[in-house]
């Protein structure tokens, strides 16, 4: 474990004084906790006996029916034995790095991708290369290039990782017409791919995407109900064809013999009783408001020279800054005016992204987003008049470790 | 020591957090200071430094405040100032002798004038830089101050912004990055040489130095990461020097603890350069109590513990005037 002087900057994020717009951390202000605490008293005096034993390494069957009635709303067509539960679909994606990657071998990412992915990769050493997206997400010609230019070279990637819908960090859907192309290039390629899905529910239209697991069978599903439901419970699921799936469920039996029973069977009661589908409505309608409070700020705040994305679901915005500011150089100076955010070198494995920054419009209220986005713009304004001084950019001099915040940052 | 049986009456404030860059650090040391007096029988609070807490000291009333913080409110005198604005005894230096070491040209300046030898510097605003055009102004910088030269921002610790420049042509660069943490920046003299940190501390009848600690950096450059990854920095105490060289040290560490006014508890870095000379590079009025700091390097190294240290200074503490 390295020390990072860019993770030391995150610890006054969750100071009152500091509006963050760094971390990712899901609003849970609209969970209906009175009811959820009869459904948890129950769940003990009823199941108690089950709810605290140890479980199956697969998951509780029960909710992978009910995992697959989730999926069934984009599309997805899939057998509960094909689900493998997990403690957050972070611990998917580790499990399934750990059955594809050895040392030194390729994956495929968008670039930007999340970072708790990048995170997954290294620790296996595996190497990313980044496949940029427009504003209409993965570049299919891109893809190709990538995978044409690495089989030169003898390589066959494992996999591509991609985050179809309202990505993060990067706030783009991936064109429905793009998705069974991006799937043909793959398979092509011999390629699988492994699609992570946390956000797909919380679009701000109305509109679900088809999954792409809904349209091949192959690819491996990663889902969650972290920003559906409660991320403090850690309830995530992989979907796998069998092969697949039978190596994930005995990798997690070695990692943690079974998935907390106590914490599947609450989400299965709470999908059973509570109107879920209303909630997540509930849920999509807080973000959209917070959206557009940072839509807004951004236009009203900003200098000349920003550019950014407009998501039409998830988190996250993607900002552009003027030429020649390090976002990262210049957290200091946003962390003296009491603003937060997460520069954008931490999204890629490659270095890219110091001109990027991530601003998280799910956790602060629409009033504290407009206060940081103003916070912001001076903090630009500043860092553009000290760069006029010195006719340069900074320096990127900011030492090694984590660049992004931790996962209990608001 | 017939101190200790009566610190295990002792309730102690930690005080640690704070919302300077350094917040990760201090809630570090804090623990590790609140845990280290626990061990001696003192019943500890640890306490953020925020807008409760006037309303806490002034209700819990507890018998000493520990500050373990660093960086901004915590070590430029602000906390202590309010500390004895309350008559809240606490162990440290007193607020306008922090203000003077806070302040690191001031307390060069200081070191200076008294004969002490700290390598030679500039500090200037970025508004002096605007105002008289940049490019000139840092040519002059580097004929007076050559190269390799040092720049860090004028405040703050644990190596936050600082960097080592090499060549002519990054400095505007480094110079856009280090004032991003400060608006002044303080350019030094590069001194070749041991990097040494000596902690002085007030537990007798006057004060005394402990081993100085060496500081070997693995990469050769004793940053941020360097600081607070274990393994990255290999320390020797007492550092691999000549006892005449150690005991300069010593007498250099006492002299600055002496001239800024410094109180209780403070460390001093410095390098050794080539001809066995002291450069004071600055003084810290809030040491890191860190696993990887190095007082507590120190305080091992003496046979002391840490927790008895500060038990000692906390008595102390309560037995002088708590609104000097």
């Amino acid at each position: 474990m390295t020390a990072s002087e860019i993770r030391a900057l995150f610890a006054v994020a969750s100071r009152p004084e500091v509006v963050s717009l760094a971390g990712g951390m899901p609003n849970l202000a609209a969970l209906p906790l009175e009811s959820l605490s009869a459904e948890v008293a129950d769940l003990l005096a009823r199941d108690g006996q089950v709810a605290l034993q140890y479980g199956s390494a697969q998951g509780v069957p029960t909710l992978r029916e009910q995992i697959c009635e989730v999926m069934a709303l984009e599309g997805i067509r899939a057998d509960p034995d094909d689900v493998v539960v997990t403690v957050g679909s972070q611990m998917a994606l580790d499990l399934v790095t750990r059955i594809y990657c050895d040392p030194g071998d390729v994956v495929l990412a968008e670039g930007p991708s999340y970072v708790g992915a990048l995170g997954s990769f290294a620790a296996y050493q595996a190497r990313v290369v980044h496949v940029a997206m427009d504003e209409h997400g993965l570049v299919p010609e891109l893809l190709r290039d990538a995978l044409r230019s690495l089989a030169a070279e003898g390589i066959t990637p494992k996999f591509l990782y991609t985050i179809p819908n309202f990505h993060n960090p990067a706030g783009v859907t991936l064109a429905v017409e793009r998705r069974s192309e991006v799937l043909e290039i793959c398979a092509s390629y011999g390629v699988a791919v492994v699609e992570d899905n946390p956000y797909g529910l919380l679009g701000f239209s109305g509109r679900t995407y088809p999954a792409l697991r809904s349209l091949d069978r192959d690819v491996v599903y990663l889902g969650s109900f972290s920003k559906t439901f409660a991320s403090g419970l850690r309830v995530g699921w992989a979907l796998a064809p069998p092969a697949v799936r039978d190596r994930l469920v005995l990798a997690a039996e070695s990692a943690t013999l079974c998935p907390p029973s106590f914490t599947q069977m609450l989400v299965s009661r709470y999908l059973a009783g509570h109107d879920w589908r209303s909630q997540i409505k509930t849920f999509a309608e807080v973000y959209r408001e917070r959206r557009d409070a940072l839509l807004d700020a951004l236009e009203t705040y900003l200098p000349e020279g920003c550019t950014w994305n407009v998501p039409d679901g998830g988190f996250y915005v993607w900002l552009t800054v003027p030429e020649g500011v390090d976002t990262k150089a210049m957290l200091p100076r946003a962390v003296t005016a009491r603003v937060a955010y997460a520069s954008g070198t931490g999204f890629y494995a490659d270095g890219f992204g110091s001109r990027q920054l991530r601003l998280s419009y799910c956790y602060p209220t629409p009033e504290r987003i407009a206060e940081g986005v103003r916070r912001l713009a001076g903090v630009l304004e500043a860092e553009l008049d000290v760069m006029r001084t010195f006719g340069s950019p900074a320096r990127f001099a900011l030492g090694a470790g984590p660049q992004t915040p931790g996962p209990s940052t608001p | 020591m017939a101190q200790n049986a009566a610190v295990i009456e002792r309730t102690v404030a930690v005080l640690a957090g704070g919302l300077s860059h350094e917040r990760e650090v201090s809630l570090r040391s804090g623990r590790r200071l609140a845990a280290a007096l626990r061990d001696t029988g003192a019943d500890v609070r640890e306490w953020d430094v925020d807008g409760s807490l006037v309303a806490q000291l002034r209700q819990d009333r507890p018998d000493a405040v520990a500050v373990a913080l660093h960086g901004g409110e915590g070590e430029n005198g602000s906390v202590q100032a309010v500390l004895e604005l309350l008559g809240v005894p606490f162990v440290g230096t007193p607020a306008p002798a922090c203000r003077r070491a806070w302040d690191k040209p001031t307390a060069k300046a200081e070191l200076a004038r008294s004969g002490l030898d700290t390598p030679d510097w500039v500090a200037l605003p970025h508004t002096t830089f605007r105002a008289l055009g940049a490019q000139a102004v840092l040519d002059a910088m580097v004929d007076r101050l050559g190269l390799p030269l040092m720049l860090k921002p004028d405040q703050g610790g644990s190596a936050l912004g600082a960097q080592v420049v090499t060549e002519r042509g990054e400095l505007p660069a480094a110079m856009v990055s280090c004032l991003a943490y400060a608006d002044t920046v303080l350019a030094e003299r590069f001194v070749v040489g041991t990097e040494v940190a000596v902690t002085v501390v007030d537990d007798g009848a006057q004060s005394r130095a402990l081993p100085p600690v060496q500081i070997d950096a693995r990469d050769g450059v004793y940053d941020y990461t360097a600081r607070y990854t274990p393994g990255a920095a290999t320390f020797h105490c007492p550092a691999r020097l000549d006892a005449s060289v150690l005991s300069r040290l010593e007498e250099t560490a006492l002299a600055a603890h002496r001239l800024l006014g410094l109180r209780d508890v403070s460390r001093m870095d410095a390098v050794v350069d080539a001809d066995g000379r002291v450069q004071v590079l600055e003084v810290n009025v809030s040491p890191g109590l860190t696993e990887t700091s190095l007082l507590p390097t120190a305080v091992r190294a003496a046979g002391m513990d840490l927790g008895e240290l500060y038990a000692g200074l906390v008595e102390r503490a309560i037995g002088r005037d708590p609104s000097r």
